[in-house]
């Protein structure tokens, strides 16, 4: 049995509903099916599974999704990509609008 | 706030590294003869891409980051190797989305469509009766559309998309073709008719009317993102409220056309001379026609607005679609000829219409359909006709709508 194509079912164990708090303290990573495309803006992403593309709109913004695979939490990643305690909530604004669009998604385990 | 960008319709003015959406026709063969086809397509081009050479254009295309192509035609699944390229590309990390007739949508091939992910297909329709389709389509094609979806659907692939192009004969039925689609579990997806191909011939029969323009514009407006658009009624956004999607002309900026000889124009809906910007078998591929080529650099340059920069509506509509204003012999940089304040009939009514650019290569089948019929502005003449050999190169048309929006599936920027 297929997922409904276009219409984003796709597990998401820790996903946020749109608007809701991002969790900063969780893993996270990059959803299996999204390739990324650097740009020089930021980058694009496209979501296999549910068609969408979606923006990143500066290269700071690129950097925290490509090491949230390897660190332990979006705020390690964060730290990471140099991103200062005055900036962390708008990027975990732009976070929680790039997981309930499923580009990223909860890891299980830390 | 660093995360905070220029607006990305900005960005996308100068140009990417590679399209957002590239509608790549496979042939002109079609077996059917639609009235208002982009691309003139009917019979096959003897210089069509090889199978060897189409799939060293998917591996650009991987190499390139090209997420996904919109292959159309003709029809893309009379080619024998069709199948086979759809796999390529899926193999190698290219989605593909299709558009076809339905000819090849067995229930067999539908059962297979369903199990990939990295396929998505649209059925073309333009007409939610047979009466209205086949009128424009050919006898039968209705049928034959209905019995793909129906396939489709008995196999489990929810969300297909439904394309329609909107013309003065089906833009009352907006509501019974959502119906269809909501019936099959598949997404409408409407879409702009252009003067373009053989489209030039019967856009003055079949383009909506002013006052169903604005119709098409509200029931859009009220529908909002659950009917798909390829961003191609951008013009209508001069109405005031914007439409969902990208309001601006994506050609050669995040949207182009390679046709099945390899030609690579600016958008599928400006296949002429003036919009070719070099051809795939070059030294450098398709990367280097897409980054480098004269056409597409311009293109990527502020462009003028003239005239219309002085409208209150121009922020919205930015002009209106280039490929419409050039095949109805209107300026570059005049209004839209479906302009919602009007200024496109009143430039329409001092155009020379016979001075419009014609597309100078035809596909179509040699028996043309009884339907295609003159117009006002291209009235049937007798043809003079000299004896000799063929045109040793024939340049090919484009085919089917881009339909495929730049922005198809637009999501909300990540931040602002």
């Amino acid at each position: 049995m297929n997922p409904p194509k276009g219409t984003a079912a796709v597990n998401s164990p820790t996903g946020t509903a749109r608007g809701a708090p991002f969790d900063l303290d969780a893993p996270w990573g990059l959803h299996p099916q999204v390739s990324v495309r650097p740009e020089r803006f930021g980058a694009l992403l496209y979501h296999f599974g549910t068609r969408r593309l979606s923006f990143l709109k500066s290269p700071a913004l690129l950097s925290v999704v490509r090491s949230l695979d390897t660190q332990p939490s979006a705020r390690a990643a964060c730290a990471e990509a140099g991103i200062g305690p005055a900036e962390l909530p708008a990027y975990a604004r732009a976070l929680a609008t790039l997981a309930a669009s499923q580009m990223i998604c909860g890891r299980t385990g830390s | 706030m660093t995360v905070t960008a220029a607006p990305l319709a900005e960005e996308f003015r100068y140009g990417l590294d590679a399209p957002i959406c590239l509608t790549w026709e496979l042939t002109y063969a079609c077996n059917l003869s639609c009235v208002h086809c982009l691309s003139s397509s009917g019979r096959r081009d003897s210089r069509e891409l090889s199978t060897a050479e189409c799939k060293r254009l998917i591996d650009e295309f991987e190499r390139m980051q090209v997420f996904y192509v919109n292959i159309g035609g003709g029809e893309p699944t009379v080619r024998p190797d069709f199948w086979e390229l759809v796999d390529y590309a899926t193999a190698h990390h290219v989605g593909v989305k299709f558009s076809t007739n339905g000819l090849r949508v067995t229930p067999e091939v539908a059962r297979k469509l369903a199990g990939s992910d990295y396929i998505d297909v649209q059925i073309s329709l333009d007409g939610a009766t047979a009466e209205v389709n086949d009128a424009v389509r050919g006898r039968g094609s209705f049928d034959m559309a209905m019995r793909a979806m129906r396939n489709l659907a008995e196999a489990g692939f929810a969300g297909f998309k439904i394309s329609v192009v909107m013309t003065r004969q089906n833009v009352g039925q907006l509501d019974a073709f959502k119906a269809i689609a909501d019936s099959f579990g598949a997404q409408l997806r409407i879409t702009r008719l252009r003067p373009s191909g053989r489209g030039a011939d019967v856009w003055d029969e079949l383009h909506p009317t002013a006052g169903q323009q604005r119709e098409l514009y509200d029931w859009l407006v009220a529908h909002g993102e659950n009917v798909l658009t390829g961003d191609s009624f951008f013009h209508l956004a001069g109405y005031g409220q914007g439409l969902p999607g990208l309001s601006m002309c994506g050609a050669g900026r995040v949207v182009c056309l390679v046709d099945p000889v390899g030609d690579v124009y600016a958008c599928p809906f400006a296949i002429h001379d003036a919009f070719l910007a070099g051809n795939v078998r070059g030294a450098g591929g398709f990367a280097e026609v897409w980054r480098s080529s004269e056409l597409f650099t311009d293109l990527r340059r502020p462009q003028s607005g003239g005239a219309c920069t002085s409208c209150s509506a121009f922020d919205a509509c930015q002009g209106g679609c280039m490929a419409a204003k050039f095949f109805t012999g209107l300026p570059l940089d005049g209004p839209d000829p479906e302009c919602v304040r009007g200024f496109g009939e009143a430039a329409l009514a001092t155009a020379d219409a016979a001075a419009a650019p014609r597309p100078s290569v035809d596909h179509s089948h040699r028996a043309a359909p009884a339907s295609r019929g003159s117009s006002a502005r291209h009235p049937r003449q007798p043809v003079p006709v000299s004896i000799g050999p063929r045109p040793a190169e024939r340049r090919g048309m484009p085919d089917r709508a881009c339909d495929q929006s730049p922005l198809a599936g637009f999501a909300p920027p990540a931040a602002r």
